[in-house]
């Protein structure tokens, strides 16, 4: 282990929201741990004076792709831990629409070895709900959880037949494993690439109509009602889902969902100029559906935020507007988007937006993590909530520059980020040892 | 008013749709057409406007008419011509638009004419390549060019368009002559009715400034003209109404219903006509049709489009413009 297992945070706004703390105080780090807050500071423990900004946990996010295996060329685990790192995140979840999928026990160790060699964060990974994600035969979910699997997804590829993922639930919940579902009727789909409405109509381009998700939401709280299984519904972008989301929890049915940063910051009037770096799936939805989604994370309806980090190479967007592949990358502009959109506009407290990105995401699939409790291992980010800065193609590690926040200003940034009391990132550069990044 | 006159006022080096045009800048198209149109008539029929320049047709969807009228208007000009089609170009090899563009212009074209499946394409290419580009068809986006020759077929016959109705029937949803012939007719003072069935004229459409109407007789009633869109049979008959058969009782023109119109009213197609559905054969034919006038007036319109983008990117000759 490189630099400093052991240092002292001084003077910085330490936030953690598990604990209820936010307080300006000293944070020590000793054996690549958080220290108890009364623990005497060893002499010639380095010091970092961070008065001015703020300690929080590493960040978390349970939706990222990084392509690898398979599509190495848009990202892998190294360029993906990496931008992970320089956006705050020490803890992701990658989704297992690999090539080949992730839906036996050897590709999802081979990938959980390549982020052991590779990675700077920690790295989780999913495993598949059907065979080759054609959701039609179960895939091995028993091999999956005893080989690390920690939640079980078809991600992109909804499964369309009911009874099947009637089966897959009440399967999956024998091994306590969160059904992941990315909620798409596809047969109200069919060709669509963005948000059914006016800007559809009037770019002429094919809607996809909000009941598409609405649907598959409807059918996902039942089914998690019958059987039991905990269902976890992805980036969620329609007001009536929200609205049947938050019924269904007060009647303590096991479902929970995400909301992504794009679809609480923009609307589908981003696609006016036909830009493909506005175009992901689901689609941006207009202004009602948003504010929906602010209000659901606002009163708990929707547990955390997630990225749905999803890289291209510029060539692929680079296209006319109906052939771009769908989807955005997300770590490295999260955390401001996020405090531009609920903090400052929404006025969520900065404990409120830290715990969406922390503690709120871990719980929600069982991971440590999260938190600054004594002992636990030092996984933290420094921030500067007020830096602002340009994302540039060349500040993005992430090795897609998809994102329609390119060259668009943005306030708050991680500038440090450690992994167990060792610093991955430091000011736009990662300070990792890790010889095959 | 003359197009030399006029020219100087026109800014745009690309005609990518109606949506952005200013109400000026569509009677200045339509004024320039006018003067063209009276040069189809000569015996030498060439200008020497685009003389010595490239225009290419870059064709990546099936069409005929819009891409020979194009053609047409293109010699008019003495311009010389560059047709790739949708089979011919290496699009099918898995070239992209961007690389095939970039090559059209290496090939010193000076103007992209561009018909292309995807919505937006037009204004894709615009910001790749230095040269003019001129929306033939984006997807179910806009027709820039059909919306103009039919507001130059109507002007021609009506005058002052202003609190005229005009009528618009058949698939709105997938039509981009609609969408353009909505916001160039209202930019003219028009009033627009989409009428059709409900799964094809999504009540959306008042947003664009129409009025939406699923009866017939009342979409009709008084209106100046009735412009008819082709039915797509093949890909809709199945899913948005049950069949031909359903739609032409409904929605299909006859002598009977357009007597519901304004007596002398227009009947518009763009063309091609699908007989004996969205129109009946006879009344197609028959005097309030001016489908073969908006043939005609399309070589005009689409020589006045060529030449005032032209000449707002600097390729055209001032000289020997017609009177």
């Amino acid at each position: 282990m490189s630099a400093a297992a052991r240092f002292l945070l001084r003077g910085g706004r330490v936030i953690d929201p598990a604990h209820g703390t936010d307080e300006e105080r000293d944070l020590l780090v000793l054996d690549g741990r958080i220290a108890p807050a009364d623990t005497p500071v060893p002499a010639g423990t380095p010091v970092e004076e961070v008065g001015g900004l703020l300690v929080i946990p590493g960040l978390v996010d349970i939706h990222v792709h990084f392509r690898e295996p398979g599509q190495t060329h848009k990202e892998d685990v190294a360029s993906g831990t990496r931008a992970a790192a320089a956006g705050g995140f020490t803890r992701v979840v990658c989704m297992p629409n690999t090539s080949p999928p992730c839906d036996n026990a050897g590709t999802l160790r081979s990938i959980l070895d390549a982020a052991e060699r590779k990675g700077v964060v920690r790295v989780h990974t999913t495993g598949c709900l059907t065979r080759a994600m054609e959701g039609a035969e179960l895939a091995p979910i028993g091999s999956l959880a005893r080989a690390g699997a920690v939640a079980v997804t078809d991600d992109g590829l909804c499964v369309q037949n009911n009874g099947l993922m009637r089966q897959i639930a009440t399967y999956a919940r024998m091994f306590g494993l969160p059904v992941l579902d990315h909620c798409q009727d596809t047969s109200l789909t069919e060709g669509a690439v963005m948000h059914e409405g006016e800007w559809s109509l009037r770019l002429g381009l094919r809607g996809w109509p909000s009941a598409a998700e609405e649907i598959i939401v409807a059918r996902n709280l039942l089914l998690a009602e019958h059987t039991g299984a905990h269902i976890h519904l992805q980036h969620l972008s329609s007001a009536r889902s929200v609205d049947l989301l938050r019924e269904a929890r007060a009647r303590g049915v096991p479902v929970t969902a995400e909301a992504t940063p794009h679809h609480i910051a923009l609307t589908d009037a981003a696609l006016a100029g036909y830009d493909p770096s506005a175009k992901m799936n689901p689609p941006l939805a207009a202004e009602p559906h948003r504010r929906a989604l602010v209000e659901g994370l606002r009163d708990g309806t929707i547990s955390c935020l997630a990225t749905d980090h999803a890289p291209h190479r510029e060539y692929e967007k680079d296209v006319e507007l109906d052939f771009a592949p769908f989807g955005i990358i997300g770590l490295e502009t999260a955390l401001p988007v996020a405090l531009e959109v609920l903090h400052r506009q929404e006025g969520f407290s900065l404990p409120r937006v830290v715990d969406l990105l922390t503690r709120r995401p871990a719980e929600l699939l069982g991971l440590p993590g999260g938190t600054l409790a004594p002992g636990a291992p030092a996984d933290l980010a420094v921030v500067d909530p007020d830096r602002t800065w340009t994302v540039g193609p060349g500040e993005l590690h992430s090795r897609s520059r998809n994102t329609p926040w390119l060259g668009k200003e943005l306030r708050g940034r991680a500038v440090a980020t450690a992994v167990g009391g060792r610093w991955v990132y430091r000011e736009g550069r990662i300070l990792a040892d890790n010889a095959e990044g | 008013m003359s197009p030399s006159e006029t020219a100087h006022s026109w800014q745009r080096r690309h005609l990518l749709g109606t949506e952005d045009l200013a109400p000026a800048e569509i009677h200045h198209i339509l004024d320039t057409a006018a003067s063209f149109k009276k040069t189809l008539d000569r015996t030498q029929k060439k200008l020497p406007s685009l003389r010595g320049k490239v225009v290419a047709n870059l064709f990546l969807e099936p069409s005929t008419r819009t891409r020979i009228a194009f053609e047409v208007a293109a010699n008019r000009l003495s311009a010389d011509l560059l047709t790739l089609t949708g089979t011919s170009s290496s699009l099918e090899k898995g070239e992209s638009l961007r690389d095939t563009a970039c090559n059209i212009e290496a090939l010193r074209a000076d103007m992209i004419v561009l018909r292309h499946s995807a919505p937006g394409s037009p204004l894709y290419l615009s910001r790749i390549v230095d040269i003019p580009v001129i929306n033939a068809g984006d997807g179910a986006h806009e027709h820039p060019t059909q919306a103009l020759l039919d507001a130059f077929t109507l002007r021609e016959h009506l005058g002052d368009l202003t609190g005229r109705k005009v009528a618009i029937l058949g698939d709105i949803l997938f039509s981009r002559v609609a969408r353009s012939n909505i916001w160039a007719l209202t930019k003219l003072g028009a009033k627009v009715t989409v009428v059709g069935p409900s799964t094809l004229v999504p009540p959306t459409c008042t947003a664009l400034g129409a009025e939406v109407s699923h009866d017939l007789r009342e979409g009709l009633a008084d209106a100046d003209a009735v412009m008819l869109l082709r039915i797509q049979h093949e890909r809709q008959a199945r899913t948005h109404f049950p069949s031909l058969g359903e739609y032409t009782q409904l929605f299909g023109l006859n002598a009977e219903r357009s007597s519901w119109l304004k007596p002398g009213a227009l009947i518009l197609h763009p063309g091609p006509v699908n007989r004996g559905v969205e129109i009946d054969s006879e009344l197609a034919d028959s005097h309030p049709s001016v489908i073969l006038e908006q043939v005609t007036n399309g070589i005009a319109v689409r020589m006045a489009v060529l030449y005032l983008c032209a000449s707002a990117a600097r390729l055209a000759s001032n000289a020997d413009l017609p009177a």
